[in-house]
């Protein structure tokens, strides 16, 4: 079995699979019951000032997506921080870090953006042994409102200046919880790395409306008749949150940067997803809300039986994924495709050819006794096809071998690499060497 | 001229061999990945789930499902494996209905469960079919035990007690390993010759050296066996049958339905296995559904199965029922065998029609002729010779615990051991405890 050890910044863990700052990590009944589970870390959830507690409220704070089998695909949440007691909250991280030493276990914190606030807080954390700290700058609902969260992760430059109070006021590794909610990502990660942060982990949840009650018309969760937008988290985020980790990995100023990745992690696949893109750590949340703390069992065994079938170790996975990350000018536009559809696996549905025909291309022909053919003068290798086909492997990309000729362009295919900085129709196109 | 299906009497080739190797495929075919993907995804990974209590033998079902669902159907089949070793036959011969898919809560709200049995075959399969054998063995203890009997029981047994570094003689009075696996389950169930792969693939872990044609009470002797290791586990089973007490002599045509099954499990097409034109296989079991099925598979004309009691009796459970009559089979019910009649022969079966009163079995005075040319018996099996010194109960082995005997040093589990259904998943369940038990008895 492969060796899933990982060690983020300094923090040991016996696996990269970390539970997101988030209810299941409010307490130490849930988190000594995440670790029995075999969860290799948490960061838990987040704290704040001392003083009266938060105060949540009272009627529903959960909205969600589910498929037709009621399968959850995305949810969403207008929870706030902790609403436990500071000294609570500090008594059992200490007595859990006690008592599972090889677990990573770091503190989340939010407190208001000004210095005295941070000092206050950060020896208390410090007292507890945690091994670092992770500045909530991501929840997009409530605490935005009060300055907070989200509202602090959206100004790089506040980033900047919360992180290096941070450094400056504790010896723990820092971590920066961006916020998707912002309209480039690299930003923030950079104004992190800037304020001298160790790491930046992302991404916290996007702002959202589930759903609209079409009898009340109130947003869902409905409290009393109305709805505030929450956060969205689950399934649905990963796509969104994959692509930020890959554009803080592959930016220039940012690249090295540790990350640990979040966003709809669900099954071991997903993880390694996030580990191929760059992240050291991967951290769950609605997942574990879902199903409970078992899922990690699974996890462990999927991506320890991948390692071992690429005879690969968790390091060599970590970031490898990251060089083929490009941008569109880079892509190959010599690699000519075609779509291909296996008769003896077509069950003549016909939704490829709807597809086809009512999107701009036209290139599937259906013939008498429902035969589905692409028509390579027409086809532009797009992939709807492949996507809207129901039976796996059925309809497949092939490629033109080179020197063949393109029946739809009526040119020869080139071997060679020819990306759009030196295509001809490119008014800025260098000349080809 | 070949026979035919109106052919009287008991003979062989009724059917050509390609009609009976269609008859006798696979009852439940293996799952494409795409299906096994689909049905995954149906398991909702309950909470403490009521799969996993109803499973004799513990599988964590929600997890293997859910690696199967993964993509990961070896980490699924590993996670079945520890708990049952011998989950791939399982996966073939459990009454699931009455088992796991029966407690799984798709069952209760939509009377469709997790086709459970199905993807634990997909996940044993794609594991065996790579031939990874995935447990290794702890570092030698210098113990050495004698599992007497290589059925279910004796090979969970052995496997479990051989992972735990001891050493393991396992012993079997037949030519060959498996037990009702082997000899027993139907055919149909278990294609392929896949008792014996799957044995094979088992004694993979190392460390137990077989030795078949040796048997308790023949060549070998329970004090020999404690003189010479350090622990002894029987899992003999029930060699015996259970007597027919009717009226007439008759026995030319008249068999035990275990002999009938067990010289079809060993014959190769099946063409060689006589089998009459009007078959009246007397009892309710799982052993009365196989004989009759797989009559009539072979190509008997009519084939009855004759119950003393109610339906609601049959321990046959509705879903085996089904698949008999499926098959062409007819149930009776509430008739009691009374007589056998024939010259030389048997010819018809004369039975006495019941009736259940409060719980009591009372005759109605009617009684009903059965036309019959072989007439199979399965009402039972029963111990075949206890062994020296061993106390009974109920018929078979007294054991407390987890499989302990009254004899210090001997354990027994499965068929041959009182307690829990008899059935290959149970059998499984208590070899594998009575080796965790012998491991911590001789280590403890
Ligand atoms: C026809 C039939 C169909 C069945 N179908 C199913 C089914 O579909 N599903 C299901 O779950 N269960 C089924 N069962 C029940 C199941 O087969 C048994 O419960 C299970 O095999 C019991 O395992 P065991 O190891 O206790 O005994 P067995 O499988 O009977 O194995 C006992 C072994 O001990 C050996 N042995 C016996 N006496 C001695 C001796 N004196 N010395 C040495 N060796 C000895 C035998 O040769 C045999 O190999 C069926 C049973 C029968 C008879
Ligand atoms: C109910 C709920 C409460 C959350 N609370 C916090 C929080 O207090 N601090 C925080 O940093 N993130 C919080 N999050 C965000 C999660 O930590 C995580 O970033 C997000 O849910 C995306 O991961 P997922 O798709 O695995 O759920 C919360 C999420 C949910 C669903
Ligand atoms: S999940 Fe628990 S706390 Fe939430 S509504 Fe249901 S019962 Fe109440």
């Amino acid at each position: 079995m492969a060796d899933l050890s990982t060690d983020f910044l300094g923090i040991k863990s016996p696996n990269p699979f970390w539970l997101a700052s988030a209810p299941p990590t409010d307490k130490a009944y849930n988190v000594e019951r995440a670790f029995k589970a075999g969860w290799g870390g948490v960061v838990w959830k987040t704290l704040g000032e001392a003083g009266p507690p938060i105060v949540n409220v009272n009627g529903p704070r959960y909205g969600a997506i589910w498929g037709a089998d009621r399968r959850l695909l995305g949810l969403n949440n207008i929870e706030l921080i902790t609403d436990r007691p500071l000294e609570v909250n500090l008594r059992e991280i200490k007595q859990v870090k006690r008592d599972w030493p090889d677990r990573a276990m770091i503190v989340s914190i939010m407190v208001p953006c000004e210095e005295q606030a941070w000092k206050a807080i950060l020896p208390l954390v410090e007292e507890t042994g945690a091994d670092g700290i992770e500045l909530n700058f991501g929840c997009p609902h409530g605490m935005s409102e009060r300055g907070m969260g989200s509202a602090v992760g959206q100004v790089p430059e506040y980033i900047e200046m919360v992180a290096r109070w941070c450094k400056q006021n504790t010896r723990m590794p820092v971590i920066v919880k961006l916020t998707p909610n912002i309209t480039d990502i690299r930003y923030p990660a950079r104004a992190a790395m800037k304020g001298g942060a160790d790491a930046v982990s992302l991404i916290n949840t996007i702002s959202s409306i589930t759903s609209v009650n079409l009898d009340s018309f109130s947003p869902e969760p409905s409290i009393d008749g109305k709805g505030s937008h929450g956060g969205y988290c689950g399934p649905a985020v990963k796509p969104i949150a994959l692509n930020m980790v890959a554009e803080i990995a592959r930016d220039p100023e940012t690249r090295g940067l540790p990350i640990s990745g979040i966003g709809g992690v669900t099954t071991w696949r997903d993880a390694a997803e996030f580990l191929a893109l760059g992240a050291g750590t991967v951290q769950v949340c609605t997942a574990a809300m879902t199903y409970g703390f078992k899922i990690v069992q699974e996890m462990i065994s999927g991506l320890s039986q991948y390692l071992d079938e690429k005879e690969m170790t968790l390091g060599e996975l970590t970031g490898r994924a990251v060089p083929n990350v490009t941008d569109w000018q880079y892509l190959n536009l010599n690699y000519v495709t075609k779509a291909r559809i296996d008769q003896d696996a077509c069950i003549k549905c016909g939704r490829c050819y709807a597809a086809c025909e009512d999107t701009s291309h036209q290139a599937i022909w259906m013939k008498p006794g429902r035969v589905f053919e692409v028509n390579d003068a027409e086809c532009v290798a797009c992939n709807l096809c492949v996507d809207v086909c129901p039976v796996e492997d059925c309809i497949t990309m092939e490629r033109l071998a080179p020197g063949t000729v393109d029946p739809r362009t009526g040119r020869v295919v080139e071997a060679e690499y020819g990306n759009w900085t030196t295509h001809p129709n490119n008014p800025a196109a260098k000349a080809a060497e | 001229m070949a026979a035919d299906i109106y052919t009287p009497g008991v003979v062989a080739g009724r059917l050509d061999a390609e009609t009976i190797a269609a008859n006798f495929a696979d009852l439940h075919p293996p799952y494409d990945g795409h299906e096994a993907a689909v049905a995954a995804d149906r398991c909702y990974f309950c909470h403490d789930a009521p799969c996993i209590t109803a499973c004799p033998t513990g599988i964590d079902i929600p997890l293997f499902i859910r690696q199967i669902a993964t993509g990961t159907p070896e980490a699924a089949a590993k996670t079945i494996l520890s708990s049952n070793i011998l989950g791939g036959m399982c996966a073939r011969v459990c009454p699931t209905e009455t088992l796991c898919e029966e407690a799984c809560v798709r069952e209760a709200a939509e009377g469709k469960p997790v086709e459970i049995g199905r993807l634990q075959r997909h996940a044993t399969d794609t594991l065996m079919a790579a031939g990874v054998h995935p447990f290794d063995r702890a570092a030698p203890t210098g113990k050495r035990i004698a599992v007497v009997g290589a059925g279910p029981a004796g090979l969970a047994c052995a496997h479990r007690l051989a992972m735990k570094g001891h050493d393991v003689d396992l012993y079997d009075a037949r030519p060959k390993g498996g037990g009702l696996n082997e000899y027993g389950i139907a055919a149909y169930k278990t294609v392929g010759g896949f008792a014996q792969a799957e044995l094979d693939w088992l004694l993979k872990i190392g460390g137990i050296s077989v030795h078949y044609g040796a048997a308790l009470g023949r060549e070998l002797s329970l004090e020999a066996l404690r003189d010479s290791h350090d622990a002894v586990f029987l899992g003999i089973g029930l060699g015996g049958v259970n007597a027919l007490r009717v009226e007439g002599q008759v026995t030319e045509g008249v068999m035990d339905a275990v002999d009938f099954i067990a010289a079809l499990r060993q014959s190769g097409d099946k063409t060689d296995i006589p089998v009459g034109r009007q078959v009246v296989v007397i009892g309710g079991g799982m052993t009365a559904v196989d004989a009759a099925v797989q009559a009539k598979l072979l190509g008997a004309e009519q084939v009855t199965i004759a119950y003393r009691r109610g339906r609601e009796a049959m321990s046959a459970s509705r879903y085996e029922q089904n698949l008999a009559a499926s098959k062409g089979v007819r149930l009776m019910f509430n008739a009691q065998p009374e007589a056998l009649h024939g010259s030389g022969a048997v010819e018809a079966v004369e039975f006495a029609l019941t009736q259940s009163v409060d719980g009591q079995l009372r005759l109605t005075g009617e009684t009903r002729l059965v036309p019959a040319d072989m007439v199979l018996r399965a009402i039972g099996q029963s111990l075949d010779g206890t062994p020296e010194g061993i106390a009974l109960a109920g018929g078979k082995i007294a054991v407390s615990g987890a499989g302990r005997t009254s004899v210090a040093g001997v354990w027994a589990g499965g068929d041959c051991a009182a307690g829990g259904d008899d059935l290959t998943v149970t059998a499984v369940a208590e070899g594998r405890d009575a080796a965790e038990d012998i491991h911590a008895s001789l280590l403890g």
